[in-house]
């Protein structure tokens, strides 16, 4: 089984690990007690979680009046973060399907978390488009089904309604490869445990056995499902591209908006993915695991989408002046200078200058400058999001009903509360699972354990 | 149906030393029960024999039930039930089909292979098969030969003579 190996390629699990280590150092999070440091961010987390059920409830009970959205400008920090959101639940299925595809092995120290992040980041977003619909209760109507309203369909020629079959598709098709990746390793728990956490276990592991046809078989539906998620994962963002691109509104109305939207989605959710494995590395000690290589390579991943979506960003300014179309020109000026001319600018800095430092290796193997720059960019990517909706919105056709609009305390503490949702989440998940793929990192131990390549090898296979 | 089985089984440290023993119990002609071990081992499936997966023939055809029940059900829909214009575009506007067609297409296939996956793999939640040694899961890899298939005698000499660890006895339900 000695695939070749490149003698340069760095080593991606460090310290000699044994297949036992690697089991014992990444089942440990789920046996131990949780640390001070767990606490100490699960404690908030929850606290954002409650104020966010607070506005939920206040929204409903009071209406969609008591946000700030007005005649002019009916999509505000709801649709933002719904596609803020939408965007960071890329990266998952990235890492997990097309890195699968395209066989990097960076990806397995990664992908359980990412995943983990899509499907959290996915229930997120999707909690605003159905707030946003006033009357929750109803909400069941935008799907399809027979009814004694006529029965009465609903608009399948609709971008909306495109969005709802895209996002919920996209939801279980990640969630059934996130559990189906789990299973081996809940079975590793599972047979570690003893006495009701083993009863727990062995219910959740489905009866895993490990046996060889059990792991071909298993082997085959990742490969198909990545297979699958992979043109999933860019119909998505180009479905809630097209939420906005079928609409008439100059500065939304633009062929540009699929592919730039895919970018930009990839981009955010590789900072997201960096913001959150950087601070779990740290707190449960997987820097063996998640190493430099691995932040390194998310860095590159974050360069070349970063360059895309400020080409991007260019190709629409050079587009509107190119088009000779006075509306659309002014759009844009209106969007850099606009009243709105500081969401611009915090855009193109965060998006489009900050990512160019990575073209130095220095900084890209920097754990501090790295961490600190993917939140850069998530606040530069929500930034984004922010100008083309609410901007657009604010100057329309008539300047009589031209408005300004800036978030009620209920909106502001929806987002906060997403945030709550998915830190509360995300750390259950630590502690009940293993954050990292036990199964696929022995899997690669061979071929990227540092005792078998790199410098320091001892070993050959 | 037998409900149980007695089975002999040897322990190994490493899946090298796995691979060359269902390598020569092979070349003996001996029937193996299974093998088990906690990651996909490369190269297993051919020396044992394994035929290719066909869960991707199956997830196919799931897809192909999701492209026709999303493309036939909106033309009905749309028509002959409830025909509606939309901004001046046919009844049958099929390039706004499109998006939810190729939507159910993956949900179908991803939903219908997952659940044959778990179906032909004897698998679901709670189900209780039964574990020959709780470090398979952990470091350890298993080469199991059934009694009824195999003389035990024969079987435990045969993997005293591969690099084995240990060799164990177990009964287990089938």
């Amino acid at each position: 089984m000695s695939a070749p190996v490149s003698s340069i390629r760095e080593p991606l699990v460090l310290g000699h690990k044994t297949y036992h280590d690697i089991t014992e150092n990444l089942v440990a999070p789920t046996e131990k007690a949780p640390p001070l440091s767990w606490i100490a961010i699960f404690i908030p987390a929850v606290a954002l979680l409650g104020l966010g059920t607070f506005a939920a409830v206040w929204t409903i009970y009071g209406g969609i009046g008591t946000w700030n959205l007005n005649r002019t400008i009916n999509w505000g920090w709801d649709i933002t973060n719904f596609v803020w959101w939408i965007g960071i639940g890329h990266a998952g299925t990235l890492i997990s399907a097309i890195l699968l595809l395209f066989r990097q092995k960076w990806r397995t120290g990664v992908n359980r978390a990412a995943e983990a992040m899509t499907i959290f980041a996915v229930m997120c977003a999707g909690f605003f488009p159905i707030i946003h619909m006033g009357r929750v209760w109803n909400a069941m109507f935008i799907f399809p089904y027979p009814n004694t309203r006529g029965s009465l369909w609903v608009n399948f020629n609709s971008a909306l309604l495109w969005d709802v079959f895209a996002i919920s598709t996209y939801f279980t098709v990640s969630l059934l490869f996130w559990y189906t990746g789990l299973v081996p390793d809940l079975a590793t728990i599972r047979d570690r445990a003893k006495g009701l956490r083993k009863k727990l276990y062995s219910f959740f592991a489905l009866g895993w056995t490990g046996a060889a046809k059990h792991w071909q078989r298993w082997e085959y539906l990742s490969l198909v499902l990545a297979g699958l998620a992979t043109p999933l994962v860019l119909s998505v963002h180009t479905i809630v591209s097209f939420d906005f691109a079928t609409s008439m509104i100059p500065g939304w109305h633009t062929t540009i908006f699929p592919p730039y939207f895919v970018a930009g989605a990839v981009f955010s959710g590789f900072a997201m993915v960096l913001t959150l494995m950087l601070i779990a590395r740290k707190v449960l000690h997987l820097e063996q695991y998640i190493t430099i290589a691995h932040i390194e390579s998310m860095n590159k991943v974050i360069l070349t989408t970063g360059s895309i979506v400020g080409v991007a960003y260019i190709t629409e300014l050079f587009i509107s002046w190119y088009s000779g179309y006075i509306y659309e020109q002014w759009a844009f000026f209106n969007r850099a200078f606009g009243v709105y001319w500081w969401s611009y600018f915090g855009m193109m800095t965060a998006n489009v200058i900050s990512p160019q430092f990575f073209w130095s290796k220095k900084l890209r193997r920097n754990v501090t400058f790295t961490f600190f720059l993917s939140i850069f960019i998530n606040v530069g990517m929500w930034f984004e999001r922010f100008v083309i909706i609410a901007t657009t919105l604010a100057r329309d056709f008539l300047p009589s009903s031209w408005s300004y609009y800036s978030p009620s305390w209920v909106e502001i503490s929806l987002y906060l509360g997403t945030f709550g949702l998915f830190f509360t989440l995300f750390l259950i998940f630590v502690r009940v699972a293993p954050v990292v793929a036990i199964a696929e990192v022995k899997h690669i131990l061979k071929s990227a354990g540092d005792q078998y390549v790199g410098e320091n090898a001892t070993k050959n296979h | 149906m037998k409900k149980r089985k007695d089975v002999v089984y040897g322990i190994y440290n490493d899946e090298h030393d796995l691979l060359n023993a269902v390598r020569s119990a092979k070349d003996k002609g001996m029937e193996i029960m299974d093998v088990y071990s906690p990651f996909p081992v490369h190269g297993l499936d051919p020396i044992l024999g394994l035929k290719e997966s066909r869960l991707h023939i199956a997830g196919f055809f799931y897809g192909l039930v999701g492209t026709l029940t999303a493309f036939l059900g909106m033309t009905w829909i749309f028509t002959k039930d409830w025909p509606i214009i939309f901004g001046g575009k046919p009844y049958w506007a099929v390039p706004s089909f499109i998006p939810i067609t190729f939507e159910l297409t993956v949900l179908f296939a991803a939903i219908g292979m997952t659940i044959s996956f778990y179906v032909v793999s004897g698998m679901g939640f709670g189900v209780d098969n039964f574990i020959l040694d709780d470090r398979i899961s952990d470091d350890k890899f298993c080469l199991a030969f059934d009694k009824d298939e195999v003389d035990a005698s024969a079987a435990k000499d045969f993997l005293e003579s591969t690099n084995v660890e240990e060799i164990h006895e177990k009964v287990v339900k089938a």
